[in-house]
């Protein structure tokens, strides 16, 4: 039996109706009417999703592939909107409706004073929608609707407190530097449709063999294989969206947006849409050595460097977004390694754990009335014990400390690209291997700033002031002084991360050995036998538990460890020690907190290079010689030539006498000469 | 029943109306502005009609009048319509009413004129569309030049004499051109202006160059193309908002569009060998074009100049067909740039209306088109900021909207003709958001700094009719282009087909 087209449908236009309604009638039904509205749309779409996945993985229903209108229909090219629903659709359905949901919930508690409520409801509802057609896409239009779609509503998230200058840039930015993704994504689609004369996923695989020996020429003598291109052009759209080196530089500054969306889409779904482009791409990557490397370096690189950057940041929610990069870099690693399925496993875990430490950081910055600079924190944990404890979950899974659910995928990440002998394979592992470190030390290094240590804030009590600092853009607001002690965040969000928690802990040890060493996703991953690293590790995979012990004597674990003693001593016992460390590391502290000044020189040659390429252009091209001196310049000289021959206009009537004379003269004399 | 002549009712409806519009005199300005609206809605009934009527499935021109006009002369007044026509049509007619009620109350001056003058300028656009003679064509396409040079230099800015002049010399001395290439073939042809017998005559490569860059010239100018582009900035900035909405919307179409008719069909070996020129300047239009749309201090100039740029798609889809025909055989990659040129027309149609309409809303507002005077209107404005936003969303051809769908499809195709063409013209996908968005941010984001913006109201039920009718259409085109690309299909096909006959 196949899927239901009619429950399909449903997961994806529930939350557009959730959207519509919160968005054009918000003012009607009011806060609670919209909220209710837009969640009962993501509930709708999370049960649904959850009952797809149950009837695919127990083989109740198959997959299914069906277009449900034609968009065009030009001779044998045509353009369809319709689903693929396979195993892999079906994981990301559940993860993206489950902590959409679960943001849903907690904006409720986060949002409470904000005057933009409805507003943000409809964003994250029409968020959840484009998502939705992204994944369930079956064709290339579709995925890059979904794709511009979700980029659409991050720039409206980002953007979500309009007046606040620092946020419209960042979002700015970030539509931007995405477009310059979709640049290449767009030209990889075209050269899909070129070779393979589909835009249909199903027809395209199929035939993906045939790119092989296919060239494209660049130039009269230089041709680049077909699969090749395609891959690197294809990834140039994932490293936009999932910020990978060099176009990472969007990410951070969309912290500027609310936290529940930095939660759920710069952290859990959105970003990760490039690790799902490329998982589902795979038939097409694993004809390509070539493309594959490339995808490996880029993501070694973001997974190491960006990790650094982490380690000096002070604002509590840039180090969950440096960490973001970093993890997106690690599934990029796998994606180079052939380790799709490897990429896709850390995607889910990562998005339970790291929309947690985002809504975690969250509570934190509702609790401190919005700071959300750590320097001001510390000792936190007595006050907010849910969030504490949720954190601290998340914080280990992340790490990789066995039995959480990132130590599995990660460590089946560093094993995948040990085992790979891809070219830049070495550069690949030494950065996986080295990331491990750094994420524990700006991890542990955040949790001991926030959560442990002495309070380096104040509690004034002010009354009178009934409605006052909670506000975000509050500018009269002293760093470290609160008017009321922190306290912990009411249920609604407490509630999403206690739910979090719980995959968080225990999601890697279920789900491994189907989804990475089984046959779980079926034919949604192809893998050439050859790349198969996935395939060598299960051979050595005896059960979660044993896999869990081994990792307590492995490097990985070791490398956590040590950043746990060394992050502890000075967070907890000397703290002195961390500024001794930045003075004595001083041009290394410079170049991280500069963040290696890309973004200056982006800054300086893309932004006011590109304004002053404009203004010379036009003052040059357009002012000066167009119409200067062709236009207004052919203008001037008729005039200037009729304002001459106007001259002979005199008037006077002897002139033309005159002149007659002469032409009798002329023209008798021609004749004469002529005769003659 | 009225099928024969249901074209000439087309032309001639809004253009007799307009009489009573003008009797009704500046003493009764609401019965003059009601009288022009119903002649409006009436012409797009009419069109329609001729939609119902028009059989898509058939490449045939249809519709067919044919008189016998100026005996003397052989010209007859011909017309016929084939699925590009009739889009295009269907596209002046919507527009038509929108600017009737665009212009309703902001208009105070003498508004039985200006009703009229749009209503005539309607009526010979169609005309255009239509004929199938070419000194037809050519009377309807210097006519229309009339009653947007009243349009500019009646209700128009501070320097609109300046750019009325600009705009009639230009266009006027590219027609010229046109007029001799056409006198010549009419010669060629033993004295006939029919262009099916125009483009059935065998031309030598030397006579279809000189024709070929007489058409150009013509059809550049109007579309414009760079470098005859700078009239449009400077028409667009002094013309009173509904000039600005019809001649981006439709006006500029008809450059494409006589390319289609004139240069394709009549001189198709130039064509080919001059294809390289005009995809050229189309790539010059996306690159150069966007990089001057980006400093623009001026938000009518902005949208000028980003309508240069996307305009720069329907000739590079035009021409890419030849490479993909005559190099490659690529018969069906041809149709799709073919194809993705007509959407794209269709679709700046809107969205230029709408950009030029909302700058309109602001421009009534606070009397500045300048970037500077506003920021923060998002916060005065919703609703407007909602169109806002979206039509800009919509003119950086982000999916799911009317501005992706032929940009997509011509960038498709392109590929398939030379991957570096793709190259550049995908740039727009970066030098697009990036101008456009940079204006929303100036404009809409962000505190109110200047106090006039303070005051202003949000819009009124007539600009907001006008805006949700904009954003239907280019929603409803972008999410489900294929009825428009199937009432083309069959005229495109065989466009794409002749495209493949030598004339030598």
């Amino acid at each position: 039996m196949e899927l239901s087209t009619s429950i399909l449908l449903t997961i994806a236009l529930a939350p557009l109706v959730g959207c519509v309604l919160a968005g054009f009638l918000g003012r009607f039904l009011g806060r609670a009417g919209s909220h209710s509205a837009t969640i009962l749309g993501v509930a709708i779409s999370c049960g649904l999703s959850f009952y797809v996945l149950y009837q695919l993985t127990t083989g109740a229903a198959t997959n299914y592939n069906h277009n449900l209108y034609t968009w065009f229909e030009i001779g044998k090219f045509s353009a369809s909107v319709g689903f693929l629903i396979d195993r892999l659709t079906a994981m990301m359905m559940v993860v993206v409706t489950f902590v959409s949901l679960l943001v849903h919930i907690y904006t409720i508690g986060y949002m409470k004073d904000d005057p933009g409520y409805q507003r943000f409801f409809s964003y994250i509802s029409l968020f959840t929608f484009s998502m939705l057609m992204l994944v369930m896409s079956n064709n290339f239009m579709q995925l890059f609707f979904g794709w511009e779609a979700v980029g659409l509503v991050s720039y409206l998230l980002i953007g979500f407190w309009y007046k606040k200058p620092t946020a419209i840039y960042a979002n700015l930015k970030a539509f931007v530097v995405n477009r310059v993704g979709d640049f290449g994504f767009l030209l990889g689609i075209a050269a899909v449709l070129f070779f393979l004369n589909t835009l249909d996923y199903a027809t395209a695989f199929h035939n993906a063999d045939t790119l092989i020996g296919k060239t494209l020429h660049i130039t009269s003598t230089v041709q680049w294989d077909a699969a090749t291109v395609i891959g690197i052009l294809l990834f140039i759209g994932a490293m936009g969206k999932s910020a990978q080196v060099p176009l990472h530089v969007w990410l951070p500054d969309s912290m500027e947006g609310p936290t529940p969306i930095s939660a759920l889409i710069h952290a859990a779904t959105m970003v990760t849409a490039g690790i799902f482009m490329v998982a589902r791409m795979s038939p097409i990557f694993e004809l390509s050595e070539g493309a594959l490397s490339f995808v490996m370096v880029i993501g070694a690189t973001g997974a190491l460097f960006t990790g650094l950057i982490g380690i000096v940041q002070n604002d509590i929610k840039r180090v969950v977004a440096y960490s973001t990069l970093s993890q997106l870099g690690y599934m990029t690693v796998a994606l180079g390694a052939s380790a799709y399925a490897g990429a896709v496993f850390h995607l889910m875990t990562h998005a339970f754990f790291k929309a947690l430490l985002f809504l975690g950081a969250g509570s934190v910055i509702i609790a401190m009335h919005h700071e959300q600079d750590m320097r001001y924190m510390g000792g936190l944990r007595k006050y907010m014990p849910i969030t504490w404890i949720t954190m601290w979950i998340g914080s280990l899974a992340l790490c990789g400390v066995p039995f959480f659910a990132g130590f599995y995928s990660k460590d089946a990440i560093i094993e995948a690209v040990g085992e790979s002998h891809r070219w830049g394979a070495g550069y690949a592992y030494f950065c996986v291997l080295a990331g491990a470190f750094v994420t524990a030390t700006y991890t542990f290094r955040q949790m001991y700033l926030t959560f442990h240590g002495k309070e380096r804030f104040k509690v004034v009590e002010q009354h009178g002031h009934g409605h006052h600092d909670e506000h975000h853009d509050d500018e009269h607001h002293e760093p470290g002084v609160l008017h009321h002690a922190p306290k912990e965040s009411p249920w609604v969000v407490t509630l999403p991360l206690i739910l979090l928690a719980i995959p968080s802990l225990l999601i890697g040890y279920f789900a491994i050995q189907p989804m990475l060493y089984g046959d779980w996703f079926g034919g949604s991953i192809q893998v050439h036998e050859i790349n198969n690293v996935l395939g060598k590790l299960g051979e050595e995979f005896h059960g979660s538990l044993a896999m869990a012990l081994h990792g307590f004597g492995q490097p990985p674990f070791w490398l956590v460890a040590a950043a746990f003693a060394i992050t502890t001593y000075i967070y907890l016992f000397n703290p002195s020690v961390a500024d001794k460390i930045k003075s004595a590391l001083k041009p290394l502290w410079t170049m991280l907190d500069r963040k290696y000044w890309i973004d200056d020189v982006y800054y300086a040659v893309f932004a006011k290079g590109g304004v002053m390429l404009g203004r010379a252009l036009w003052k040059g091209g357009d002012a000066a010689v167009i119409d200067g001196a062709l236009v207004d310049g052919s203008a001037n000289l008729v005039q200037r030539i009729a304002s001459g021959v106007r001259r002979l206009q005199s008037g006077y009537l002897y002139h033309y006498a005159f002149a007659m004379i002469l032409g009798l003269i002329l023209l008798l004399g021609g004749y004469w000469l002529v005769g003659q | 029943m009225f099928n024969h002549f249901l074209l000439s009712l087309l032309i001639w409806l809004p253009v007799v109306g307009a009489i009573p519009v003008l009797l009704a005199g500046s003493a009764r300005p609401n019965l003059a502005r009601w009288t022009a609206l119903l002649m409006a809605v009436l012409t797009f009934a009419v069109s329609l009609v001729l939609l119902m009527q028009f059989n898509a499935d058939s490449p045939l021109k249809q519709f067919t009048e044919d008189y016998q006009w100026i005996s003397a002369l052989n010209v007859h007044y011909g017309l016929a319509v084939d699925g590009i026509s009739v889009a295009l049509i269907l596209l002046t007619s919507f527009v038509g009413i929108l600017v009737i009620i665009g212009a309703w109350d902001v208009i105070q001056d003498k508004p039985h004129q200006y009703m009229a003058a749009m209503l005539v300028l309607e009526g010979l656009m169609i005309g255009v569309f239509c004929a199938t003679d070419a000194l037809l064509f050519y009377a309807f396409f210097e006519a229309m030049l009339i009653p947007m040079f009243i349009l500019i230099g009646v209700w128009g800015g501070p320097r609109r004499v300046y750019a009325t002049l600009k705009f009639f010399i230009y266009t006027f001395l590219g027609s010229i051109f046109m007029l001799i290439g056409l006198i010549y073939l009419y010669n060629k042809a033993g004295g006939s202006f029919d262009l099916n017998t125009l483009a059935g005559l065998r031309l030598s490569m030397k006579e279809q160059s000189w024709l070929f860059f007489a058409f150009l010239f013509a059809f550049a100018v109007k579309v414009p193309m760079v470098p005859v582009h700078t009239w449009l900035p400077d028409a667009h900035v002094e013309a009173p908002t509904g000039g600005s909405v019809v001649l981006a919307a439709v006006m500029l179409k008809i450059g494409g569009y006589g390319f289609l008719r004139f240069s394709l069909p009549i001189v198709p070996d130039a064509s080919e060998a001059y294809a390289w020129l005009v995809i050229g300047l189309s790539l010059l239009a996306v690159v150069y074009i966007g990089y001057i749309a980006l400093v623009q201090e001026d938000m009518k100039k902005l949208v000028a100049y980003s309508s240069v740029a996307h305009m720069g798609f329907v000739t590079l889809g035009i021409f890419i067909a030849f490479m993909l025909v005559r190099s490659d055989n690529n018969l069906d990659a041809a149709k799709l740039g073919m194809q993705g040129a007509m959407v794209q027309m269709i679709s700046h149609g809107f969205i230029s209306g709408a950009m030029f309409s909302c700058i309109g809303v602001l421009y009534d507002r606070l009397h500045s088109r300048q970037i500077k005077d506003y920021g923060g209107v998002i916060n005065v404005m919703p609703w407007f900021g909602f169109f806002y936003l979206f039509f800009a969303m919509a003119n950086s051809g982000l999916p799911g909207t009317s501005g992706f769908v032929g940009e997509f499809m011509v960038i498709l195709a392109s590929f398939s003709a030379n991957p570096w063409i793709a190259l550049f013209a995908a740039f727009t996908l970066i030098i697009g958001a990036a101008y456009t968005l940079w204006m929303v941010k100036r404009v809409m984001w962000g505190e109110i700094t200047n106090p006039h913006v303070a005051e202003m109201k949000d819009i009124n039920g007539r600009e907001a009719f006008v805006l949700i009718a904009f954003a239907a259409a280019v929603l409803v085109l972008g999410v489900w282009p294929q009825p428009l690309i199937h009432l083309m299909d069959a005229s495109v096909t065989q466009l794409v087909q002749q495209l493949g006959n030598h004339k030598i």
